[in-house]
């Protein structure tokens, strides 16, 4: 399974994703830098998490706007498989591929630690190796993971299923409304997420809670 | 010349944890009476253009592009 990473400028979770991709998959992903127009045919895109341009204007919001994501678009739009998590999250949310919008952690400090997760939804490519409402460990990293949105969009991606992940067992970080961590597009193709899957995936990094999220994205067996 | 100031403010019933912060740090110095406090941002933007009607709807655009965030924030045109 081919896959691909978006390196944009102020990124520090790129060399995270692109080991967990290679290992999963069994290939090196292929990277596509900020001003790149075009993406090659893979089955699924990574955003990874950092601070791309500084966290400027908003987290994620430059990036956004930058000729790369145009292409991720595009893509996602012909149905390849997207997940962003953290900034990579933020990104979509701005580029409009997710609804709502993170805003500053409600306690104001930086969270890094590990969290529960609820899987909210076992029936999308990405968590079809979860039991549906399996909780699992997750590390968090995030200054800006406070999901947003307003009362009918919220009704709507509750009502749809498209919440995938829930902080679970009052691990709630940020102060997400509905504990949300994750949540899908409409076609259930672009998922975007707070916490870090990429680093838990093998025995080193203490657990393989994360593993089951790519190797669904992936079609690959456990 | 132009020269516009774009304000952009966080929408009512959106948490606004900076603006609850910097309140209470307001009441820690002694300001009483401080009701609650919104932080927003200002731009200020220089177009190069006479044309206020056209700059006010390039500006418009900016903001729905880029500058607000119109999922959480409303955003206000003026010229200074």
């Amino acid at each position: 399974m081919k896959t691909a990473v978006v390196l944009l400028p102020g990124l520090n979770r790129d060399r995270d994703m692109i080991a967990a991709l290679t290992k999963i998959s069994g290939t090196a992903p292929a990277t596509v830098w900020q001003t790149d127009t075009e993406i090659p045919d893979v089955d699924l895109i990574a955003i990874p998490g950092g601070f791309s341009f500084g966290d400027y204007l908003r987290c994620g919001a430059i990036a956004a706007r930058s000729p790369v994501m145009r292409a991720v678009a595009e893509k996602a739009a012909k149905g390849v498989m997207v997940v962003g998590v953290c900034n990579g999250f933020q990104i979509l949310v701005e580029a409009g591929l997710l609804p709502g919008a993170l805003m500053r952690n409600a306690s104001l400090k930086f969270v890094c630690r590990e969290v529960k997760l609820q899987v909210a939804n076992a029936n999308t490519a990405f968590t079809r190796g979860y039991q549906p409402n399996q909780i699992i460990r997750c590390p968090v990293a995030h200054h800006d993971g406070n999901y947003f949105a307003d009362a009918d969009t919220l009704a709507r991606i509750e009502g749809e299923g498209r919440v995938v992940f829930r902080y679970a067992e009052g691990t709630n970080p940020n102060g997400s409304i509905n504990d949300i961590a994750g949540i899908i597009n409409d076609k259930g193709n672009v998922l975007g997420l707070m916490p870090h899957p990429e680093n838990l995936i093998e025995a080193a990094h203490g657990g393989n809670d994360g593993r089951a999220l790519f190797e669904g994205a992936l079609g690959v067996a456990a | 010349m132009i020269k516009a100031r774009v304000t952009v403010t966080l929408k009512n019933g959106v948490l606004d944890p900076q603006g609850k912060a910097i309140e209470h740090a307001l009441g820690g110095l002694g300001f009483g009476g401080v009701g609650q406090v919104r932080q927003g941002k200002v731009f200020d933007i220089e177009l190069d253009s006479t044309d206020k009607a056209q700059a006010e709807i390039d500006l418009k655009a900016m903001c729905d592009k880029l500058l607000a965030n119109t999922v959480i924030e409303n955003y206000s045109v003026s010229f200074v």
